[in-house]
């Protein structure tokens, strides 16, 4: 099983680098699996960060992108609400990496 | 890729068994391939629906939350067979509040609920293309 280090801790990993135990997440960890892809997170990740692990914490599930979307532009402006914005911050795919340093599991419906 | 018509038909409880959350599941990647998807509750499905659900005592994770997420997907037809409530002692007030926003309408917050007679449902039925049953 993969893993990383922490503060010194020990942090589990799926075989896709997402988190085993969402309810371990922090910040820092949040920064540490953004490295392991060498990202460094800026304001602007954070606040989607931060935006789906609200979502996550309301409706129990990681949004597909086409929600996220949607739902960022509702809460942070249009000019933030396009998918071609959230991909200048997350290229690999904003549900899928975005969720990934959130600590969130894989979108259902993302492969 | 043209849209079609989906109805994911849910009968049984939410937990105790897979269907329910297999079912959800599947709903939200459809919803993903944008097809016209609609859900209809009977029997034992209209409890998934149900307000105040707590699974604490069965050490599941209690999913009830992300059928308001639905709204979000551009699902805003979930048709509640009406006999199915009252054999079961239940009414409207005892489901959730589920909504979809209306874009075209300044995001007006509507109710996403649709009571329908037994009769009725058999007529939405009849009106799909794709029909899966949990």
């Amino acid at each position: 099983m993969a893993s990383i280090e922490v503060g010194g801790q020990t942090i589990e990993l799926d075989e896709e680098g997402y988190l085993i135990d969402l309810a371990s997440w922090t910040p820092e960890i949040g920064t540490a699996l953004a490295k392991e892809e060498d990202v460094e997170l800026t304001d602007e990740h954070w606040d989607i960060i931060n935006f789906l692990r609200e979502y996550y914490e309301e409706y129990q599930i990681a949004p597909a992108v086409r929600v996220l979307t949607k739902a960022v532009g509702k809460r942070l402006g249009k000019a933030k609400g396009n998918s071609k914005y959230l991909y200048s911050l997350f290229p690999y795919g904003p549900g899928k990496q975005a969720c990934k340093y959130a600590g969130l599991p894989k979108p259902t419906g993302c492969v | 890729m043209s849209s079609k018509k989906f109805m994911f038909v849910n009968r049984k409880a939410p937990y105790g068994t897979v269907y329910a959350l297999e079912s959800l599941e599947v709903v939200l990647i459809s919803a993903a391939f944008d097809q016209d998807v609609s859900l209809a509750f009977i029997d034992d499905g209209v409890y998934q629906i149900t307000n105040g659900q707590d699974t604490t005592g069965i050490g599941q994770k209690n999913f009830s939350k992300a059928y308001k997420a639905l709204g979000d997907y551009d699902i805003s037809k979930l048709y509640v067979e009406k006999e199915s409530l009252a054999e079961r002692g239940l009414t409207q007030d005892d489901l959730m509040d589920l909504v979809w926003e209306d874009e075209d309408d300044d995001w007006a917050e509507k109710s996403s609920i649709i009571l329908v007679s037994r009769e009725e449902m058999a007529a939405v039925m009849a009106e799909q293309e794709v029909t899966l049953s949990f």
